[in-house]
This record gives C-alpha cells, sequence and structure tokens, in this order.
C-alpha cells in the first residue's frame, strides 16, 4: 500500500502540491487527472522518490521511502518518465538488461536473463530485441520502456503520461497491457494520464487534482461525474454511457 | 569487429608509439637520454590516461558529449592555485620548495572547488547544458586572466623560480611528481572501483539512475571528486591541454560505438595516449620543436568542438 499523509511542495514559494493524503490499494490502476500545472507529475515523482518533498510522510507497505535503501526501493517501485530522452547507442534489449541493475549490479544472472526473456516476449518485441532505439517510433520505443519497467518486476509501478504521442492503436495496446500486468501479475498501477477516457475506461480508482489540492479521489464511477469534471476542469462534460462505460464527450 | 578486438588494437598502436618514442634515433650519450624518455614516456601515459579518463567520467555523471572539465575551467583553476601560493608565499618559502606538499595543497584545494561545482551542476531541478557551458567558459577566461594579473604583479626573479616547477608542458614534463602521482592515481583507481558499476547506469540519466537504485547524490559527488584528483594529477605532470580530452573521448564513442564504460574508458585512454605519444613524436621530429603539442590538439580539438556544438543544437 502506498500511503501519503500530508505532503507539501513548493517552488520558489509557489505551492505546487498542497496538503495531499492519499491511500493507495494492492492490485489496482490509480490513474491521476487535472488541468496543467495541478502537480500530477510532482506527485508522482515524490513518491517514487525523485523529487524531495518538502513536508508530510510517504510510506509504502509502511516503510518511509527516505528511509528505505535506494536499493530495495528500486527492486519495490519502479518509474517511468514522460520524457525518456536516453541519448545513448543502445538496443532494446540492452535496454531493457538495465531493469534488473537493482537485482545484478551489472553481472546478469541467468535468472536475469531469463526474466528479460519474458519482458521482451510480453511487450511483443522479441523480433526487434537487437534494434537501436534511435531506429524505433514513438511507439516502440514506449513499449521498449515499459519491458525494462517489467524486467524491474517491481510490485508498484508509476507511469508519468505513458500515451503521450501515441496514437489510438498504441494507446490502447499500452492500457490493455497494463491491465494485463495487473490482473494477471498482480502489480499496483499509478499513472498520470490527459484523456479522461482512457483514465475511465482502464482504471479501477481515480485521483482528481486541481491547483495541487485533491479536489475528489474514490472508484472511478464516482470521479467521472459531471459535477466533479465541472469542478476539475471548468466545463461543461457530457457523460455518456455506452456498454457499462462512461465516456466524456467534451467537445 | 568485436568490442574486444577493437580495444586491443588501439592498445598495441599505442605500446608501438610508445616503443617508437623511446627508441628512434637512439643514439649518443644512451644512458643519459634512455632514462629521461622513459620516465617522459611515463609521464605522459600517466596524464593522457588521466585526463582521458576524468573526461568520460565527467560525461556521464553531467550526462553530455560536449562538456570536460578542462571545458568548465579546472586545469586553469590549477594554474591559479599554484599562482596564487606563490604571490602570497614567495618561490623561496617551504610550499614552493616542496613540490610534494605544494602538490597535495592544490589538489586539496581543487576538491573544494569541484565539490563547489557540484552544487551549481546538480542542485537546480533543470540541467541546463549551455548554462553550465557558458559558466564554465566565464570561470575558465576568469581564473586564467586572474592568473596572468598576479603574473604581472610578482617579482620578476621569484617569478622565473616559481615557473619552472608550476608550468609544466609537454617538452617540460614535471618529472619530480611522477612518483607521487603514480601512487595518487593507484589510490584513485581503487577507490573508484566502487563506483564502476553505477556508470553505465548514470549515463541513462537521473531519473533512470535513481529508479535503478543507484545512491545517486552520494555517487556523483565523488565521482566528481575523482575527477578533479585526476585533473590535478594531469595538470600538475604536462601542464593543461584543454581539448584534448573532448577529443579523445568523442572518437572513443564513435569508434567503440557501444554505451559500456568498462570499453569505453580503455579506448579513451588508448586513443589519449595515441594522440600525445604521436603527436609528440611529429613534433620533435617533424616540425623540430617549432610548435607544440598542445597547439595541434586545441587547434584539432577546436575545430571538433565547433562541429559539436551545431550538431548538438539541432538535437536539442
Amino acid at each position: 500500500m502506498v500511503d501519503l499523509k500530508n505532503v507539501f511542495k513548493s517552488y520558489n514559494k509557489k505551492k505546487v502540491i498542497d496538503d495531499v493524503s492519499l491511500e493507495i490499494e494492492k492490485g489496482t490502476i490509480t490513474s491521476f487527472i487535472g488541468p496543467n500545472g495541478a502537480g500530477k507529475s510532482t506527485l508522482i515523482s515524490m513518491i517514487s522518490r525523485l523529487i524531495a518533498k518538502d513536508n508530510g510522510a510517504i510510506t509504502i507497505d509502511g516503510e518511509d521511502i527516505l528511509h528505505t535503501k535506494n536499493n530495495e526501493l528500486a527492486k519495490k517501485i519502479s518509474i517511468l518518465k514522460q520524457s525518456n530522452a536516453i541519448n545513448l547507442k543502445l538496443t532494446i534489449r540492452e535496454l531493457v538488461s538495465f531493469g534488473r541493475f537493482p537485482y545484478s549490479q551489472g553481472k546478469l544472472t541467468k535468472e536475469d536473463e531469463a526474466k528479460i526473456d519474458e519482458a521482451i516476449d510480453y511487450m511483443e518485441l522479441r523480433e526487434m530485441q537487437d534494434k537501436y532505439l534511435d531506429e524505433l517510433s514513438g511507439g516502440q520505443r514506449q513499449r521498449a520502456h515499459i519491458a525494462m519497467v517489467i524486467a524491474q518486476d517491481t510490485e508498484y509501478i508509476l507511469l508519468d503520461e505513458p500515451l503521450n504521442n501515441l496514437d489510438m492503436r498504441h494507446s490502447v495496446q499500452i492500457m490493455k497491457t497494463l491491465r494485463k500486468l495487473v490482473n494477471e501479475m498482480g502489480k499496483t498501477i499509478l499513472l498520470v494520464i490527459h484523456d479522461i477516457n482512457f483514465a475511465s475506461c482502464y482504471s479501477d480508482h481515480i485521483v482528481a487534482l486541481k491547483d495541487g489540492k485533491i479536489v475528489k479521489q474514490g472508484r472511478t464511477c464516482d470521479v467521472i461525474d459531471k459535477c466533479v469534471l465541472k469542478e476539475i476542469y471548468d466545463m461543461d462534460i457530457d457523460i455518456k454511457e455506452i456498454d457499462d462505460r462512461r465516456i466524456c464527450v467534451y467537445f | 569487429m568485436g568490442y574486444k578486438k577493437k580495444t586491443i588494437i588501439l592498445a598495441v598502436i599505442a605500446f608501438l608509439l610508445a616503443l617508437l618514442y623511446i627508441f628512434y634515433d637512439l643514439s649518443g650519450n644512451i644512458e643519459y637520454i634512455l632514462p629521461r624518455r622513459f620516465i617522459k614516456v611515463f609521464a605522459i601515459i600517466l596524464t593522457g590516461g588521466a585526463i582521458a579518463f576524468a573526461t568520460v567520467v565527467f560525461m556521464t555523471i553531467t550526462n553530455n558529449r560536449i562538456l570536460t572539465p578542462s571545458v568548465l575551467g579546472l586545469d586553469s583553476l590549477y594554474m591559479l592555485i599554484q599562482t596564487f601560493i606563490v604571490f602570497i608565499f614567495g618561490a623561496n618559502s617551504l610550499v614552493m620548495m616542496n613540490s610534494e606538499i605544494n602538490y597535495l595543497i592544490s589538489i586539496g584545494i581543487m576538491v573544494l572547488f569541484s565539490l563547489l561545482l557540484y552544487r551549481f551542476l546538480f542542485q537546480g531541478e533543470k540541467n541546463n547544458i549551455y548554462f553550465l557551458l557558458l559558466i564554465g567558459m566565464i570561470l575558465g577566461t576568469f581564473f586564467g586572466s586572474f592568473t596572468d594579473f598576479m603574473q604581472v604583479l610578482i617579482d620578476p626573479n621569484e617569478f622565473m623560480i616559481a615557473q619552472d616547477q608550476m608550468f609544466a608542458s609537454i617538452n617540460n614534463v614535471n618529472t619530480d611528481l611522477v612518483y607521487v602521482s603514480v601512487i595518487i592515481l593507484a589510490l584513485v583507481m581503487l577507490y573508484f572501483m566502487r563506483f564502476y558499476k553505477y556508470l553505465d547506469v548514470i549515463a541513462l540519466g537521473k531519473d533512470e539512475a535513481i529508479n535503478l537504485g543507484v545512491p545517486y547524490e552520494y555517487v556523483v559527488k565523488r565521482l566528481l571528486i575523482i575527477v578533479a584528483i585526476l585533473i590535478s594529477v594531469s595538470t600538475a605532470l604536462i601542464g593543461p591541454i584543454t581539448f584534448l580530452g573532448l577529443l579523445v573521448v568523442n572518437l572513443a564513442y564513435e569508434f567503440m560505438k557501444t554505451y559500456r564504460h568498462f570499453y569505453i574508458i580503455l579506448s579513451s585512454v588508448f586513443i589519449s595516449l595515441i594522440a600525445l605519444l604521436g603527436g609528440q613524436f611529429i613534433v620533435e621530429k617533424v616540425f623540430t620543436f617549432n610548435t607544440t603539442i598542445s597547439v595541434i590538439i586545441n587547434f584539432i580539438g577546436g575545430v571538433y568542438f565547433i562541429y559539436l556544438l551545431l550538431k548538438e543544437n539541432k538535437k536539442w
């Protein structure tokens, strides 16, 4: 369980995260939605210790992330940021191998190789595993990064806008994979997402943020609601139910 | 061609050049010439190795291919410290006369400076390469001008005494310091081995490194100290060669086409030795000392540097 208590963060006296408390259950997909500058990415970066918080406590399975060893934490939680511009000459397989670093410290064992193979197969990258990252399309590169996260084999996976710059087909493909990871492997996934329809169709819980504060959190059907969305986005959004899915019409 | 094969080829070329340099045209008083040439080659190996190694590490922790410790003005700082010591204590003081003490003091100050630099480099949330480059250029020029300024003020006689010891060049290797340098380099290497495994991961960038469990700040701070010591050693032995590191490390990346630091470090060191030994041989035998190797390397390096800036500019 990820547990945040009264977390604060400000940049140059501007409050970015303002007294956020939150509990995230295991084995679920939780989406963070909200307008630009709401603090979604900052929050997810703080949970994964990329950014230090100013105040409050963040614990994962009861252990404070500040008092957990870096290497142990890396076996428990992984993050994929939106701008993963790596300017190294790396093949897909080499990138995925990096996911094993917390376990192998650079010296891959047989078990590591097996996990790498598994992750590559899971993302269907087998045929192109020896291609260099700079030869790939945006969707393929994103899949390679997700494969690395799978190889890291952490219980918690954090993704910062994983659908950025992807077309519909790849977006759906990635969301289905995430759903599979939760259902089949019992992972817990937290993601920042802009498209509220993707959030609505694939997540169990939604946390809606605005100006660094939580406006509403709860089950998807509670948050995808006309009044709530009006409060977050200042827009009148029509919600239609199609095949038990709530689809927001905001055009 | 495999990585191993490429590395071995470079090693062999470097070794042959060293032999050529030592034994070429060996006539006259062999007992005098041979040890002198030998120690010079030894100093070149230490320096070339230290510069290449420091640059690889520095480029990895700053995550770019343009910035080198020299471009950031670390070796001009070394010169400034030297001049400052003469300026304050005088050329006849203990600090100046005993080159080992002088050496250790200088290294100490360099390490302090690199920790200061650390704050500059890594404290901000964003890591803007062009801003850093600007700071480095300004600092380098500032250190250089300040050095000149103090040298003008120093008593000319004192300056003459100090100059010989302070300002080494590849034609005038500071042989007193070779043995101390070997010890320092060996200790630094030993210390470095603890952090070696992190380099490949750090090259992925700060976020990825933290994600993969690298104690980032702890490691990067210590790597930066190692870089500062290596640059001090190389500058003390044969003086500053600004663009050597930039040139050899980029060539190594182009030639090896890998991200693995094991091969990149080795090949950079060998390319650096090839450049220095080959260059020095040409300077002595072809140009008969009409030019210096720093001029040649800074010329080639400068052109390459501009090329890199233009290329990177398109990418970012």
